[in-house]
């Protein structure tokens, strides 16, 4: 089909292309896009990067029985991470029994019981509860909870428990279990506030077939939907872990502070993050200020590897569900 | 298929002149192809109506007609589409551009939402580079307005929120929206598909004066509608499992009196499926 | 005969106990949120005067003295943090939102997701070898530096989720337009998922003003007012962990009036955000 072409129109139309300024804008905006996502890169490689770098001497210095040794001493300028890495290992560990316990309760009422004038504002307390200070968290523990632990519940447990290594010694109030309590209402929003959610996200169809079997609710929360949600559960669990054995301030505060291995959950110990807080100002020589670095860089990847899998494990249980993360 | 422009009925314009023709145009989603091999032309200052059931391809080609159907994800074109002689589809042809030219009125109003009635209809001509002039974009709105049929009903409140008009008001405000930027095409995805009758009545008649200026390409499903407001149909047919395609092309007033295919007739007649 | 359409008493007894035992949970630990702020609260309530948000801190045993100086440091710190993160994070939520397909792209959302959980110690040791070390001094950059480190995980993901809110629909009427990329983002798309991007930001903000740890060897603090960023500054969080792990009960008195001075910041924040996304929600 052939038509006559140049209408004068369409000439004078054409001639309206993208001006210089807007071509110029338009590659600006894209590069802009661009360069911003690998400033994000480099921040990273360089967070890794720069850590790797400053504890260099340290690595050289002990290579990887760092890991295993005892001795942290900076006059002798001898140093090994293990008493830290198990301050930071047990006070998380009691941390993320008693958050994940409390934290997965909690959520499966918000989830499947509570009506939602209930639900709503204990959800909301529990969210804002994530949003507090962790230098307040510290406080409170420092001067309410560390006390009250040391006065009534500490003793009471070795009242009865006194045979077991772990519930024998000195009490100070301040110690393990009082960070790891501490660290575990830190984290109680983390679990519960994820785990409400991806129970929610539980298809319906699951409960009604379970509730049509003759199951009760509960029955069915215990049976279907809290199996279902496992993965995704457990990468909440994985998730608050990770937030516990980074955090510092609050650690600090009530650990108190001794580079020493007690089979005691009642005595003093230190965590990687707040020998760090404390000792990171005053370290005198190149090889204590690199020593602490690779403390961090421990910390660094500790925390890399356990975010991983536990958004890999949420990733897991939403795409399995046939839902976009 | 080859349509041929069938000899000018008194709907039509005396001058036949082709604005924009279509050759050979094929669409995919991903690997599914949409649409196959469409041929048609649309001449200036006419309406053209592209009418089908759903699933038929229709607003696929509409978009294919502006080169947005490339915006969305995995979606692809081929064939060739004249705009005045030249293929948008040439390498050096700037979609962006081309878009310009070819102006588009969606499904649903889509008025943009944090920008005031005046802000909307000048968005075109201020971001494009048309001009930043007070004065000229005053002009350019109100033209614009007017040829929507809506000057009147907002000219006391053009700062207000273009949410706060009724649905058919957005819809009018979206077409000054695209006559705003001056396109030479007018595509327009079943606009009035939305709406009320009221507010489809009103947008019915302003599509007959747009004919005088501007040519225009019209999707719908409703047979009514192409009956009244167009010069030319398309009769397209396609589903889930055939490509769609065009069957029949023709003046408006013929196919709807003479349908030379009988998939068209039945379609006409509602004996369709 | 009918089989007894009771429930077994046993399987009755065991969802109760459920429910009320989950139930409990939740009080606790809504509950807790209501114990420490109201200890707070109350603690904190003394130490509060205009002295204390005003004037510099005294030495131990000089009566008066405040925070006045550390309220001012966060101020500045945490709005150098907002104006390196914002337009970092935007953008990379924009380029995810918009070309984000493909592996890069899951790539950066997951180190986004994994940098999140980050201990700011670590990324206060980050901001202590490149902002610190090469100069030779503590500066409250370092300490922006290191809290737009922290913000940044949570700016890219709330902007990419804002941005992909933006219905199709007005994405393709700029397009439609002839809008070019950037100016139907700039003048479309951006000034649509404001709202959210704005929420996710004081979310960020509040963040980072309760963070303490990445401080002790950035911003290190100041007994003077301080404005130069470029020099060691007092901040009201830091103050707080001085104060409280000092032997001294007036410092002990300010430390609460401290810690309720931040927190209520931070859940005023909180709360603001939340309103807006609620409000935001509503409308559309």
């Amino acid at each position: 089909m052939s038509l006559e072409l140049d209408s004068p129109r369409t000439v004078e139309v054409s001639q309206r292309g993208l001006t210089a300024r807007q071509a110029i804008a338009d590659r600006v905006f894209r590069i802009g896009l661009v360069a911003a996502t690998l400033t994000f890169v480099i921040l990273i490689a360089g967070l890794f990067a720069e850590l790797v770098h400053g504890s260099w001497e340290s690595l050289v210095a002990f290579g990887p029985k760092f890991l295993w040794s005892s001795e942290w001493n900076p006059v002798t300028n001898h140093f090994g991470a293990l008493p830290f890495i198990y301050g930071t290992v047990v006070s998380s560990a009691i941390a993320i029994l008693v958050a994940g316990v409390v934290g997965i309760a909690a959520a499966v009422f918000l989830a499947e019981f509570a009506p939602p004038a209930v639900a709503r504002p204990i959800s909301f307390f529990i969210e804002l509860l994530a949003a507090v200070p962790s230098v307040v968290f510290g406080l409170w523990g420092l001067f309410v909870l560390a006390p009250f632990l040391g006065s009534t519940v500490d003793p009471f447990i070795q009242r009865y428990l006194g045979f077991l290594p772990m519930f024998s010694g000195g009490i100070y109030g301040i110690g393990l279990l009082t960070a790891g309590l501490l660290l575990a209402l830190m984290i109680v929003p983390t679990v519960a506030a994820i785990a409400r959610d991806l129970i929610q996200a539980v298809p319906n169809e699951l409960r009604e077939a379970s509730i049509s079997l003759g199951a009760t609710r509960w029955e069915t929360v215990v049976h279907v939907v809290l199996p279902s949600a496992r993965a995704g559960i457990v990468g909440a669990c994985v998730l608050a872990l990770g937030r516990a054995l980074g955090e510092t301030i609050a650690a600090t505060m009530v650990i108190g502070n001794r580079p020493a291995i007690s089979a005691s959950l009642f005595a003093p110990s230190y965590t990687l993050s707040s020998v760090i807080a404390n000792e990171f100002t005053e370290a005198t020589s190149s090889l204590y200020l690199s020593a602490l670095l690779e403390l961090g860089l421990i910390l660094f990847v500790i925390s890399f590897i356990v975010n991983g899998c536990a958004r890999i494990l949420m990733w897991s249980m939403l795409r399995s569900q046939g839902r976009r993360p | 298929m080859q349509p041929a422009v069938v000899a000018a009925k008194d709907t039509v314009p005396d001058l036949v002149e082709i604005a924009l023709s279509a050759q050979a145009v094929s669409a995919w989603y991903g690997s599914k192809l949409a649409i196959r091999d469409i041929n048609l032309d649309f001449i200036r200052n006419s309406i053209t109506a592209l009418m089908g059931p759903s699933g038929c391809g229709k607003t696929t080609f509409l978009r294919c007609l502006n080169r947005i159907h490339e915006s969305a994800l995995d979606a692809r074109t081929a064939g060739k589409v004249l705009l005045a002689g030249t293929n948008i589809y040439d390498a050096d042809v700037n979609p962006v551009v081309t878009r310009r030219r070819i102006g588009m009125v969606f499904q649903r109003p889509n008025p943009f939402p944090t920008m005031s009635i005046l802000e909307n209809v000048t968005s075109g001509p201020r971001y494009t580079g048309m001009t930043n002039e007070p004065r000229e974009l005053a002009d350019l709105a109100e033209e614009a307005l007017r040829r929507a049929a809506l000057f009147d009903e907002v000219k006391d409140k053009l700062r207000d929120p273009a949410l706060s008009l009724s649905g058919g008001q957005q819809q009018r405000l979206c077409i000054a929206r695209a006559l705003a930027v001056k396109p030479e095409v007018l595509l327009m995805d079943e606009p009035t598909s939305a709406l009320d009758p009221l507010s489809t009545l009103k947008i019915e008649e302003l599509m007959e004066h747009l004919a005088a200026d501007f040519t225009v390409v019209i999707v719908t499903h409703n047979l009514q509608q192409a009956a009244r407001v167009s010069h030319f149909t398309a009769f397209m047919l396609g589903d889930a499992d055939r490509v769609g395609s065009v069957v029949e092309f023709a003046p408006t007033g013929e196919i709807f009196t003479h349908p030379k295919d009988s998939r068209t007739e039945d379609y006409i007649t509602g004996r369709f499926g | 005969m009918i089989a007894d359409s009771r429930l077994a008493p046993r399987r009755r007894l065991g969802g109760t106990a459920g429910i009320l035992l989950t139930g409990f949970c939740s009080a606790l630990a809504a509950g807790l949120l209501i114990v420490i702020l109201g200890y707070v609260a109350i603690q904190g309530w003394g130490a509060i005067n205009p002295a204390f948000v005003t004037q510099l801190p005294h030495p131990v045993g000089v009566p008066d003295g405040g925070v006045g100086n550390g309220i001012v440091g966060t101020i500045i710190i945490v709005a150098i943090a907002a104006v390196i993160a914002v337009p970092i994070g935007v953008l990379t939520g924009l380029y995810l939102a918009v070309y984000g397909r493909g592996l890069s792209a899951e790539l950066i959302r997951f180190l986004a997701e994994v940098l999140s959980g980050v201990p700011s110690i670590a990324i206060g040791l980050f901001a202590y070898t490149i902002c610190v070390k090469p100069f030779a001094h503590f500066s409250a950059f370092s300490a922006s530096f290191a809290f737009a480190v922290l913000m940044l995980p949570l700016m890219i993901r709330t902007s990419e989720e804002a941005i992909r809110g933006v219905p199709t629909s007005i994405r393709e009427g700029a397009l439609a337009l002839g809008l070019p990329d950037y100016g139907g983002v700039v003048h479309v798309v951006l000034p649509a998922a404001r709202p959210l991007i704005v929420t996710g930001l004081l979310l960020a903000i509040a963040r980072v003003t309760g963070e303490t740890a990445p401080l002790l060897f950035t911003a290190f603090g100041s007994q003077f007012w301080e404005l130069n960023p470029a020099n060691p500054m007092a901040v009201l969080a830091l103050q707080i962990f001085t104060y409280a792990i000092s032997p001294y009960d007036d410092w002990h008195r300010q430390a609460w009036g401290g810690a309720l001075l931040l927190i209520l910041a931070v859940l005023v924040l909180n709360v603001g955000a939340r309103l807006a996304l609620g409000r935001h929600g509503k409308k559309s």
